[in-house]
């Protein structure tokens, strides 16, 4: 199951600057990056070729970061494409806690990545509905 | 009820008082009465396992005493003496006896419980008689007593003095800014007992809604619980037009009404008759001529069901030399300058950084670094806290984050009363807790 890192920044100037530093010099390559915001403070989560080793990199310079499963479901780069994942999602009773998109241009197609409390079950319904996940190492390389 | 109050002030011009006799007796009768006193608190001293451990390890032969002065002979008492003793090692009168108890927080955790029996709540109303007294109060005011009621004593200390003394009594405790100034208005209150911090945010409040404070019935006002300046003093005067008396006293030693300012306002008669005062340098312990300023050293001479014999209260402050002309023989203090110790006085609320530090510590979230930004709006004091996150239990949940930083103010707000703003931050942000890292940053002027 792929991994996300989700690294805590005070929401001050110059706090993502700090992580990207440290991600810059390990030659770790982020594909995708969310934040999210509660006054003071936010949750930037990352999505890395390298999560483990870029996890760890930013935990040794003293950065609270932690890694996270989540579910990248590939869906039609077409209207309708996330409702046809979202239906399902619901029909399911699966409560999306944390969520973003991006497109694939390579294969006209899209990824959904997003976490949920049981990641497992929802991916099994999700193959059982026949949407096809990315394992880690296609996501990452994306 | 009887107006006990002499009533001398009619007859020859003299001001009231509330025991002419004990108010003016002369020093050298003061000292043989205190000497009578101290006899009787040592005997009951004996009676608490603390005491009867301390004399024992200590020597101290009881019977050879001659005079107050020998009182010196006598070890300190400390704030942590009494947390140690913690329910009742200082008891020394059977549960039976006992009619109340008040807790104020201590250092760690526990608390520092004083215990009284019936004559001890008895007397402790008649001395925070004499201080309403001595600043002019008669039965006729109205006395609002908007400091906290429960625990501790700076509510039900004024409020058994001023039945006793006849006011009528508005028990409307601390809070409720609208409710005060309706009861205020519509019972026409004249002596108010209120934090200085509040009788200024309070005076605001009043203007906001249209009405000059001094066009209310409000004459005095009585400020303890907190450090304050003379210049505060003036203002509060000014923003009600009324008189402001200090008012001075620790719940080791009963609460209010240990010393008062008459309406001389030159300092705080200390009740000497009650307590034997002394002034030591906070370093070596050695004691200090009046005029000198030092730690204030009480013991209580006077009370049954729990004794306590030199305690250091970390208080600053000086005897003022030479007598007052309000013709009370009792000696006066300063207004505490300072503290020897790094308690807190929040919103009126004693408040050591310890006792902050043990509720963050015990949170798994929170890292090892923290730091107390105090400061006053409107007012009003306000508490920041600032705590770096613990990286190790980081779960990557906004929610998370957020319940933890409710759970944290809800759980200082249960110590320290005010609701603390708290502020996340990323790990090593802060100051390293090694070496002298500047934990309280206070910027409040008083």
């Amino acid at each position: 199951m792929p991994l996300q890192v989700s690294v805590f920044a005070e929401n001050k100037p110059g706090k993502i600057k700090r992580i990207t530093g440290v991600l810059a010099e390990k030659g770790i390559n982020i594909r995708a990056v969310t934040i999210s915001e509660s006054g003071d403070y936010g949750i930037v989560k990352l999505l890395l070729d390298q999560p483990e080793a870029g996890c760890e990199a930013l935990q040794k310079a003293g950065i609270a970061a932690t890694l996270k499963e989540i579910i990248a479901v590939l869906m039609k780069d077409t209207p309708g494409g996330l409702h046809e994942v979202a239906a399902a999602l619901s029909e399911s009773g699966i409560n999306v806690e944390d969520a973003y998109g991006f497109i694939v241009k390579s294969s006209e197609s899209a990824v959904f990545v997003f976490q949920v409390g049981n990641p497992r079950m929802a991916e099994k319904m999700l193959a059982g509905r026949g949407f096809s996940m990315l394992g880690d190492k296609e996501l990452y390389l994306l | 009820m009887v107006d006990r109050a002499d009533t001398c002030a009619k007859k020859d011009g003299r001001k009231a008082m509330w025991n002419r006799e004990l108010e003016t007796l002369d020093r050298s009768s003061l000292e043989k009465l205190q000497m009578k006193k101290l006899e009787k608190t040592l005997e009951s001293a004996l009676r608490t396992r603390y005491y009867s451990r301390v004399f024992s390890d200590h020597g101290i032969d009881v019977a050879r005493f001659r005079s107050i002065k020998d009182i010196a002979a006598l070890p300190f008492t400390a704030k942590d003496d009494l947390r140690l003793s913690y329910p009742d090692g200082m008891c020394a009168v059977p549960r039976a006896e006992v009619v109340r108890m008040h807790a104020s927080s201590g250092t760690t955790g526990k608390s520092t419980v004083i215990f009284y029996t019936m004559k001890d709540i008895n007397d402790w109303a008649e001395l925070v008689a004499r201080c309403m007294v001595a600043s002019g109060a008669t039965r006729e005011d109205v006395f609002q007593n908007m400091m906290g009621y429960g625990l501790f004593t700076g509510g039900l200390g004024l409020h058994y003095g001023a039945e006793r003394l006849g006011c009528m009594v508005i028990p409307s405790a601390a809070g409720n800014t609208l409710r005060q100034i309706q009861l205020m208005k519509d019972f026409g209150t004249t002596i108010i007992h209120i934090t200085p911090s509040y009788a200024l945010h309070l005076g605001d409040e009043v203007s906001a809604q249209g009405v000059d404070p001094r066009e209310l019935a409000v004459r005095k006002a009585y400020l303890g619980a907190e450090p304050y300046s003379e210049a505060t003093r003036d203002k509060i005067e000014n923003q009600w037009g009324l008189d402001a008396y200090n008012s001075y006293g620790l719940s080791e030693m009963n609460g209010p009404g240990v010393a008062f300012e008459c309406i001389e306002k030159r300092g705080m008669h200390v009740w000497e008759d009650y307590y034997y005062i002394e002034i030591i340098d906070p370093v070596s312990g050695r004691p200090l001529p009046d005029g000198d300023e030092g730690e204030l050293v009480i013991t209580h001479l006077n009370r049954e069901a729990m004794p306590v014999i030199r305690y250091r209260t970390r208080d600053l402050t000086a005897v003022i030399p030479g007598p007052c002309p309000c013709g009370r023989s009792h000696r006066r203090i300063e207004r505490i300058k300072g503290r020897t110790d790094d308690m807190l006085i929040i919103g009126g609320v004693n408040v050591f950084p310890s006792q902050i530090e043990t509720v963050l510590m015990k949170v798994p979230e929170v890292g090892n670094n923290y730091q107390i930004v105090l400061d006053r709006r409107e007012n009003l004091d306000r508490i920041h806290i600032k705590v770096e996150l613990y990286s190790k239990m980081f779960r990557g949940d906004l929610k998370e984050l957020d319940n933890l930083k409710s759970r944290l103010a809800r759980e200082l707000q249960a110590l320290i009363v005010v609701t603390p703003r708290i502020e996340l931050l990323e790990p090593g942000s802060l100051e390293p807790s090694t070496g002298k890292a500047v934990r309280v940053i206070d910027s409040r002027k008083i």
